[in-house]
């Protein structure tokens, strides 16, 4: 087992649009890559636990050129709602650098 | 030569206007005598204050300096400039605003002008009638629309395509300045009028709907697109920076939900049979993008409405035993607080309070395992959001005392916080929140939008 940071050259997150935020894993070689990606199976439940939402409404993106994972969570709350902290959803890849890859 | 044989060619010059175009590298894209110049003004990327209020981010100032650069550029090869999203939300308000700074641009430059003003702000009525015809339809995560969630915005904009820009170009114009448009309308508009492929003309638009973000260099300089009837050929006009398959595929990844769907409202480009190829050494050809045209034209629409008023107050701790203890001391305030707002009765259903820990756990929101290292300071932000200003107000007030002096310890003596600010509160006004994620069909993608022409104009002797 190992951290998505152990796996990543670059994690970031951004808005995609204000119902939608998106996780965008930038891998440096193809074996860190092909080890996320082999997770496949595993990830949505791990993401969903980590971002406490439903599993099935994520999209995950496995680009093999770029050798980067991109997770789109919608989110709970819409972008802006009364206690918003993260307006562009800048600073929520934080979360997943720790996840714990096979 | 047949049109499609032709190869059209827009400049980028920043990802949006009062960003700060870089002048010396702007004009080396215009030495490449581009075909058009669009740029973005505007996204909810800012939130929803921007469109609840009808108002713009930037300072009037710097728009006015980027749209001067444009302005006399477009003039000076005499090619239109095309800006869409006006300010920031794309509001009717911010089309207006950015019509005077263009109309003070061209007196002040002696340019003589056609500019078209695309308002695509709606009212609340036509989009029940559109509920009502059973034209709008939800989109993930949000459900069907109803009168009320009508009513609860301030604002509602529909996003223009490509189309009212090209009949604005149609009509002569040659400053085209939009409300609320798609990222990429203003890129796609004169390629696709010239008979280039949808496929291709969207996604060069989409790769340069940020400007230099595509590039090796992304906060600085430029791009250029060059569309034909194969494919697009993308790159910077900053010196040393260059685009590579990596920096142009990977950008497609960027704010977006899906990476290789993007749906416009006249159909939707499929990048993912796309092939990049380094062209020289700093330009990429992209070849292969596919569009499907939509059934049915849709316009997305957005609307924000207002959902209360705010008063905050931010208060800094150093105290090292409350650094130490802040999940337990947190919780004890919120407990008292409560207590303190049941015991002088205040109504609940019409406020509510939020307390972020910066420096601990603000961000995130998580729950800080208490074996954890102490943070040397923290700064407290407490949010109240009331009905009225007046209950926030209110709250706000009835919290102070322990703002200043809640101690983690009851047996000593009453600690004194930092506050940087005399009053300590500040009413923030109304807050906003989105609440339209909906798109409409229409029979007619001119529908919904109103272009209004205006000539700027100036005579030589003035009486």
């Amino acid at each position: 087992m190992t951290a998505i940071k152990n796996l990543s050259r670059y994690v970031r997150s951004k808005n995609a649009g204000p119902f939608w935020m998106t996780i965008d894993i930038f891998c440096d070689s193809t074996e860190d890559y092909s080890r996320i990606k082999k997770s496949k199976d595993s990830l949505p439940e791990k993401v969903a636990a980590l971002y406490e939402v439903d599993k099935d409404s994520m999209m995950f993106f496995f680009a093999d050129d770029l050798l980067t994972v991109k997770i789109s969570i919608p989110k709970e709350k819409p972008q802006g709602h009364k206690y918003e902290s993260d307006m562009h959803s800048g600073q929520q890849f934080v979360r997943i650098l720790e996840l714990q890859i096979d | 030569m047949s049109i499609v044989d032709s190869t059209c060619k827009i400049l980028v010059p920043i990802g949006a206007v009062g960003g700060g175009i870089a002048e010396e590298e702007f004009k080396i894209g215009l030495s490449r005598r581009p075909d058009a110049i669009a740029c973005d003004a505007g996204s909810t990327d800012s939130g929803p204050s921007y469109l609840g209020t009808g108002q713009t981010k930037y300072a009037r100032e710097a728009v006015k300096e980027d749209m001067r650069i444009m302005i006399v550029g477009g003039n000076e090869l005499s090619i239109p400039v095309l800006i869409g999203s006006c300010g920031t939300c794309g509001s009717d308000m911010g089309v207006d605003q950015m019509k005077e700074i263009t109309l003070e641009i061209c007196k002040e430059e002696r340019i003589k002008a056609k500019i078209a003003c695309i308002y695509t702000e709606q009212a609340h009525a036509t989009i029940k009638k559109k509920l009502h015809e059973n034209k709008i339809r939800p989109l993930a995560p949000l459900g069907d629309l109803t009168e009320s969630l009508i009513d609860e915005c301030d604002h509602i904009v529909a996003l223009a395509g490509a189309e009212p820009f090209i009949q604005a170009i149609d009509k002569g114009a040659t400053i085209i300045l939009c409300g609320r448009a798609t990222d990429t309308a203003m890129m796609s508009a004169l390629p696709l009028r010239w008979g280039l492929p949808p496929g291709p003309t969207w996604h060069a638009a989409k790769t340069v709907e940020c400007g230099a973000q595509c590039t090796s260099i992304p906060a600085k300089g430029s791009v250029l697109i060059t569309v034909d009837k194969d494919g697009f050929t993308v790159e910077p006009t900053l010196e040393g920076s260059k685009c590579t398959p990596y920096t142009v595929s990977a950008h497609m990844l960027y704010e977006n939900a899906n990476p290789y769907k993007l749906v416009e409202p006249s159909g939707t480009t499929d990048t993912s049979t796309a092939i990049y190829k380094q062209l020289n050494e700093v330009a990429v050809r992209v070849e292969g993008t596919s569009f499907y045209p939509a059934e049915k034209y849709t316009m997305k629409l957005e609307g924000s409405g207002a959902v209360g008023f705010q008063t905050i107050t931010l208060v800094g701790i150093r105290d090292p035993e409350v650094c130490a203890h802040l999940n337990e001391w947190s919780t004890n305030l919120k407990n008292y607080i409560n207590s303190q707002i049941k015991r002088l009765k205040y109504d609940t259903n019409k406020f509510s309070y939020d307390m972020k820990l910066y420096g601990y756990n603000a961000i995130l929101g998580e729950k800080i395992p208490d074996d954890s290292e102490a943070p040397r300071e923290v700064m407290v932000l407490f949010t109240v959001t009331g009905d009225t200003q007046e209950m926030a107000s209110k709250i706000s007030k009835l919290v102070q005392p322990y703002l200043l002096h809640f101690p983690y310890n009851f047996n000593e003596q009453l600690p004194s916080f930092a506050f940087p600010f005399s009053p300590s509160a500040i009413d923030k006004g109304a807050i906003y929140e989105f609440k339209l994620n909906h798109v409409v069909e229409l029979d007619d993608p001119l529908e919904l939008v109103r272009i209004e022409y205006v000539r700027a104009e100036f005579r030589e002797s003035v009486r």
